[in-house]
């Protein structure tokens, strides 16, 4: 007898097998888009994790930089230097590091900002959607108020106050932290409302019922059973939530209420490159721009074809 | 004593248009290892029986009258926390669909485990040969294999199988089944109700099984009610009420079984359909559809004894008569 349920149990699939047979797996390989958009963000997040590594100068290091260096073009150019590749910025730096570090500041802040969101978003949606009646209505509220206020509005707001209270100094300390918590705290209903509304449609169904009659506690309930049932719209939302993150946070930068000068992030070199760009000084603001776009691009169209996925009944002919 | 016990036991859901009983008067009870039938039509309130005796219904409806005993502990009072040793542990419930009553996105192993480290002390590894145990006993093939596999990769039967595992985990001293067939096809169900059966033999469990398949119920129960409305309008044991149906209503669900030797007859049926809640009839409810109403039937019947059951019918007695005529009349 144990022989054979041994023998049964070798035969059960392992995770990479169940993986690789996955419907999941399969639409990624017959979708180009998917595969190429994939390719592309992988390349950003290794240059963000490497850039310490992969970055010739460190742009954060005032030693290493040299005024005289200030607004060579990139080196395909004429007057252009082959040691700046992409050529340098107003203060000297290498723009090619820049963008590197720069592209790990975007990222950390888009992805860290989306954690908070979905922590907060998921918490909230969960417990109006499962408890519903009048906790529901008040949490969702204050949703819709929250989303009343644009969340430039709130960001401008509350940084351009603490920048005013604490002073420039404490601000750009804290001003990674800071843009983090405000567009996490601003951007949190959207998940609240996707959650709810996944919450509400699971909780009628009976596997919940039955969970309730197995004498299980509601939190269990919630994030054991019911939570795991609506991660495929979070998952689908993470990926736009994450693009919109980094532009939110582009966008303050290039208004000067995000990352300083010193520690930029692509938002903050597209704007410090702004003030030159008449002067046919492009590439400091058109090549991190470009960066950017990219990478919001790709995420987004890996949050489409994701969807697409996780989403059978939007089956596309 | 008892293992469960209900009196007068009325469920109520609050409407914009006032308060609409679901269940009236509900009393029972029912021995250790003693296995009862609740049939009805659909709307009957069946299943928001199986719920209220749980403690489980959901918004609006309440328990607004009555009581439930389960050895002699009333389960309205107790609180939440308390309630939840009963619930999975003491009393475990299966529902009709399997397909829908097992988290697609959790293991049946996950699944299991995790209902009895909700009641039980024990470490996962204690947890798993307990829940394998549990699956040898439903006589699941391959019972090791089904631990790690997904509610999508079982057949309905088999998951099936998989629920009557769960709500066995507890060792439960009663198992409520709300149709537990009904999404099955033929063979599997005459499967399933054999195993569930038999484990409720085996182990002593009490039963307490909604369908409306007469059929189950006969082959499975020692008593049985007949729900109509919210009420119960008959009971007694199963061969009694199988054989010699008393009440109008129950007879008419015996005659709207097909019978398998008769070729070429209509099937008698009911006519009508259950009035909603809101519009139940003064008196009897059945009254509307029933065949040998009269001006008596406006109130409310009491239970009479008649033959071996229990009947809330005015018109049993006449009943009795004329049927006991007509066997003469066939006889002379």
């Amino acid at each position: 007898m144990t022989q054979t349920s041994s023998a049964l149990a070798d035969e059960a699939p392992t995770m990479m097998q169940r993986f690789v047979k996955s419907h999941f797996w399969h639409s990624f390989k017959i979708d180009r888009v998917a595969q190429l958009s994939f390719m592309v963000f992988v390349a950003y997040i290794l240059m963000a994790l490497l850039a310490p590594l992969l970055a010739p100068f460190d742009p954060y290091d005032p030693a290493s930089i040299d005024i005289m260096n200030s607004e060579l073009p990139p080196s395909w150019q004429e007057e252009g230097e082959s040691d700046f590749w992409l050529g340098t910025d107003a203060q000297g730096r290498d723009l090619w590091s820049t963008i590197l570090y720069g592209t790990r500041v975007s990222l950390t802040i888009g992805i860290c900002a989306v954690l908070l969101q979905a922590l907060l978003g998921i918490c909230i949606g969960l417990v109006a959607g499962y408890v519903g009646g009048k906790v529901d209505s008040l949490l969702m509220r204050m949703a819709d108020v929250q989303l009343s206020f644009s969340t430039m509005m709130v960001a401008i707001v509350v940084l351009a106050v603490f920048q005013a209270t604490f002073g420039t100094q404490l601000y750009q300390d804290l001003a990674m932290v800071m843009l983090i918590l405000v567009i996490g705290i601003a951007e949190w209903p959207q998940y609240a409302r996707t959650v709810r509304a996944s919450v509400l449609a699971e909780k009628e169904k009976e596997y919940v019922d039955a969970a309730r009659v197995m004498g299980l506690r509601a939190p269990r309930i919630m994030f054991r059973h019911i939570l795991p049932n609506t991660l495929s719209p979070i998952l689908v939302i993470s990926t736009v939530q994450v693009a919109n993150a980094i532009i939110s946070e582009a966008a303050l930068s290039f208004l000067g209420l995000g990352m300083p000068v010193s520690q930029p992030s692509l938002g903050s070199l597209i704007s410090s490159g702004f003030e030159f760009i008449f002067s046919g000084i492009w590439w400091i603001t058109v090549i991190p721009g470009v960066v950017l776009v990219v990478l919001v691009l790709v995420m987004n169209l890996l949050g489409d074809w994701l969807r697409d996925v996780l989403n059978p009944k939007l089956y596309k002919g | 004593m008892a293992l469960l016990d209900v009196k007068n036991l009325e469920v109520s859901f609050g409407l914009r248009s006032g308060a609409v009983k679901a269940l009236r008067d509900i009393n029972f009870s029912l021995e250790r290892g003693e296995r009862i039938g609740v049939v009805g039509e659909s709307g009957a309130g069946k299943s928001v029986l199986g719920f209220s005796i749980l403690n489980l219904i959901s918004q609006p409806g309440r328990i607004s009258a009555g009581d439930v005993r389960f050895e002699g502990k009333s389960l309205q009072n107790l609180n939440d926390k308390d309630m939840r040793t009963i619930r999975g542990n003491r009393i475990a419930m299966i529902f009709q669909d399997p397909m829908m009553t097992l988290n697609p996105v959790l293991t049946i192993g996950d699944q299991m485990i995790e209902c009895l480290l909700a009641h039980r002390q024990i470490s996962k590894a204690a947890a798993r040969k307990i829940a394998l145990q549990k699956l040898m006993q439903v006589q699941i093939p391959s019972p090791e294999t089904r631990l790690d596999q997904y509610p999508h990769e079982l057949s309905g039967g088999m998951r099936q199988r998989i629920v009557i595992a769960i709500g066995l985990l507890m060792d439960p001293d009663l198992i409520i089944a709300d149709e537990p067939t009904t999404a099955l096809d033929v063979t599997i169900q005459a499967e399933i109700m054999e195993l569930m059966l038999e484990l409720c033999e085996r182990n002593n469990v009490a039963l307490i099984l909604i369908t409306h398949d007469l059929g189950v119920v006969s082959q499975v129960t020692q008593r049985t009610m007949v729900m109509y409305a919210g009420r119960v309008i008959e009971q007694g044991p199963t061969n009694e009420i199988i054989n010699d149906a008393q009440h109008p209503y129950t007879q008419g669900l015996i005659n709207a079984l097909p019978q398998m030797g008769v070729r070429g007859e209509r099937l008698q049926q009911i006519r009508g359909s259950m009035p909603s809640l809101q519009a139940i009839p003064k008196g009897c409810a059945f009254s509307n559809r029933c065949d040998y109403a009269s001006e008596r039937c406006r109130v409310i019947p009491e239970f009479t004894r008649s033959g071996g059951c229990l009947v809330a019918c005015h018109m049993v007695e006449e009943l009795v008569a004329q049927s006991e005529n007509k066997a003469q009349d066939g006889g002379a």
